[in-house]
């Protein structure tokens, strides 16, 4: 299992002036779904490209399956499924023309061919659609149009380039069933760029976050949090009523908490306490509030969400 | 031992795929990408409004023209002192109502290039069909010589079968079949005739690689031609005018002030294309310069055998073929240096 399939060193690549990508490093082992988050314009694209042989990089080195996408970029395109942002088809061709195409610019012989991509075609839910013509798909089929297409070569890795953009909220949800299901039968490795913070929490084994260039973090949420927010783990946040609305018992109860052991921060927002801890203190907490003599209404422990993550780095890169 | 090594192993590993992946047959050529990807251009081609269109275009000035040099025939033959090659002359003879068939592919041949190329890349890439096509196993440059090996094959097979149709109309009509040497002077019309049309559909492959919509290219590769076609000429006489020698000039100056007026028309491929057609389907021409009175003297007067045409017409074959090669080399360069990306 822990091969690594891709493995990307000090790989930069520079637009004149511009650098796009800075310094990466990064593998990724078998049979992992990994998420490649950040926001548009991070240089998630041209990362991908490196990994096809797309663009050259202006310096480092990418192995995918052990090869080098620069000196063999057939070989690395024989192995890799790649399904860019805005997939295009031939519009005057049948959604199973297209995909037969592909077979064959594989190697796959034209009988062979039409079985595999029926198949798929229903694998993906296009098989009423398969006669006609790709100009006329929707977005959605065309994602899923797109999907089959990576499949059929029948690829060790998937590169996956914001899978999800355009498709309504029900698509997103099969589509994302559908590339774990993949990735737990098949055993594909993939890939999956986005800045959907949500869909990447939802399938995604492991998590990069990705800003300007560089890669900020990387792990899976949970660590990915740890990492982020290490002087202050834990959140939690209580809502407390005073039965007789003073400000001196609000002032009071603030700092009875902040001298709780373990809390780090208080931040008060109108009857909501937001309490920063090195470890979970909540019982402590709990028990000076009804000290207090106020009600405490609900007292929760705040995990870090994937928007938590961003919204920190965001802060961060936009204050220089 | 290395060396035996290093190229047994190659083998032994494509016999290894092939075996571990029975799917997958590279071995037939019919199967090869390269020729997949040629297929699909020629039946895009072939399907396209726009082949259509000029293939009735063509035809219809094909047999325009036909029937003016069939009107015209029996005038032609009185005027001529010989009646060889009787047949080659269905393809030049006019009375200037409606040009040759000759002049008409000089005229339509840009067009039918310029139309097969002008998309051919910045099409795929703005419906993003590229990147898809590029992330398949198969090497970058397959994909502008597939485009440029199917344009050039439907262009083959369309300006022969033109050729073929016109001399089968103009057997049945006039009933005299045509000489060996007719026959050949006629393959290799048709020969030269796909170089020039060659030329353009480079250049145009070459538009679609620079400029990003189809009709940016389509315009400037039609600018080009309408540029070669009606005002270099015309720049050429301003030129020619205004370096006019005087009356009292020497021989030798007014033969180097031709010379060099030739010279400045041959630098554009039609004035090429004119040139080498002239000499194939007009036996009787001798030279495409001046000829003196001292080169003049003894020689019989009559037609060229086919080998000294084509030796003639030699020089502007060559450079034709160049200045397609150059173009070709251009967009080739072009293509493989570009980034793919959506």
């Amino acid at each position: 299992m822990d091969q690594r399939i891709i493995e990307l060193t000090g790989l930069t690549k520079k637009y004149g002036q511009f650098t796009a990508v800075d310094h990466l490093t990064l593998s990724i082992s078998k049979g992992e779904i990994f998420g490649l988050l950040g926001p548009n314009g991070a240089g998630k694209s041209t990362t991908i490209l490196m990994m096809l042989g797309l663009t050259e990089p202006t310096s480092g080195v990418v192995k995918v399956c052990g090869k080098d996408p620069v000196r063999q970029p057939v070989e690395v395109k024989r192995k890799v499924g790649y399904l860019p942002d805005s997939v295009g088809f031939y519009d005057d061709y049948s959604g199973l023309e297209n995909l037969i195409y592909t077979a064959q610019l594989n190697g796959i012989n034209r009988t062979r061919a039409a079985d595999l991509a029926e198949s798929l075609l229903k694998r993906v839910g296009l098989s009423h659609d398969a006669h006609k013509k790709a100009g006329t798909y929707s977005r959605g089929m065309r994602q899923r149009l797109g999907l089959a297409d990576v499949l059929i070569k029948r690829p060790e890795v998937i590169i996956l380039d914001e899978p999800t953009l355009g498709i309504d909220p029900e698509g997103i949800v099969e589509l994302l069933t559908l590339i774990r299901e993949l990735s737990k039968e098949q055993g594909i490795t993939i890939l999956l760029s986005s800045h959907h913070l949500h869909q990447v929490q939802e399938v995604c084994d492991r998590i990069g976050l990705f800003v300007k260039g560089k890669l900020l973090a990387e792990g899976n949420i949970t660590a990915l949090a740890q990492q982020l927010f290490s002087h202050q783990p834990y959140s939690i946040e209580a809502s407390v009523v005073f039965p007789d609305s003073n400000g001196m018992a609000k002032q009071k109860l603030t700092d009875t908490i902040s001298r709780i052991e373990g809390v780090l921060s208080v931040e008060l927002d109108d009857n909501k306490y937001r309490i920063g801890c090195s470890r979970n203190v909540a019982p402590a907490i709990a028990r000076s509030i009804t000290a207090q003599g106020a009600d405490l209404m609900h007292l929760h422990n705040v995990e870090y969400g994937l928007s938590d993550i961003y919204h920190h780095y965001f802060k961060e890169t936009a204050t220089p | 031992m290395n060396k035996i090594n290093s190229m047994i192993l190659p083998l032994l590993n494509q016999v290894k795929y092939s075996l571990t992946n029975p799917g997958r047959d590279h071995s037939s050529r019919s199967n090869h990408p390269f020729w997949l990807i040629v297929r699909k251009e020629v039946s895009d081609h072939i399907r396209s409004w726009r082949f259509i269109i000029l293939l009735i275009l063509i035809v219809l000035t094909c047999i325009g023209s036909l029937y003016t040099a069939l009107k015209n025939l029996p005038d032609a033959m009185a005027g001529a002192q010989d009646d060889t090659f009787l047949f080659l002359k269905l393809f030049t003879v006019t009375d200037g109502s409606l040009p040759s068939f000759v002049v008409f592919v000089g005229f339509l041949g840009p067009l039918l290039g310029i139309s097969l190329g002008f998309d051919a890349i910045n099409s795929e890439q703005n419906n993003n069909t590229l990147v898809r096509l590029m992330a398949q196993p198969i090497h970058r440059d397959y994909v502008i010589n597939a485009k440029f090996t199917a344009a050039l094959t439907v262009i083959s097979i369309m300006l022969f079968s033109l050729c073929i149709l016109m001399t089968g109309l103009g057997l049945i009509r006039i009933g005299i079949p045509p000489s060996a040497e007719e026959f050949w002077r006629i393959i290799f019309f048709g020969f030269i005739t796909i170089c020039y049309v060659a030329f353009w559909l480079n250049l145009s492959i070459l538009f679609s690689i620079r400029f990003k919509q189809p009709s940016t290219s389509a315009l400037s590769a039609i600018a080009v031609w309408i540029f070669f076609s009606v005002f270099y000429p015309l720049i050429v006489k301003v030129i020619a005018k205004a370096m006019e020698p005087s009356a009292l000039a020497s021989p030798d100056q007014i033969i180097n002030y031709q010379g060099f007026v030739n010279n400045l028309l041959r630098l554009i491929p039609s004035q090429l294309f004119s040139d080498a057609t002239t000499t194939l389907m007009m036996p009787s021409v001798r030279t495409l310069g001046l000829l003196r009175m001292e080169q003049l003297v003894g020689t019989v007067p009559g037609s060229l055998p086919l080998g000294q045409s084509l030796l003639l017409a030699w020089p502007q074959l060559t450079g034709l073929i160049g200045t397609t090669m150059l173009c070709f080399g251009l967009s080739y360069y072009s293509f493989m240096r570009r980034e793919i990306r959506s």
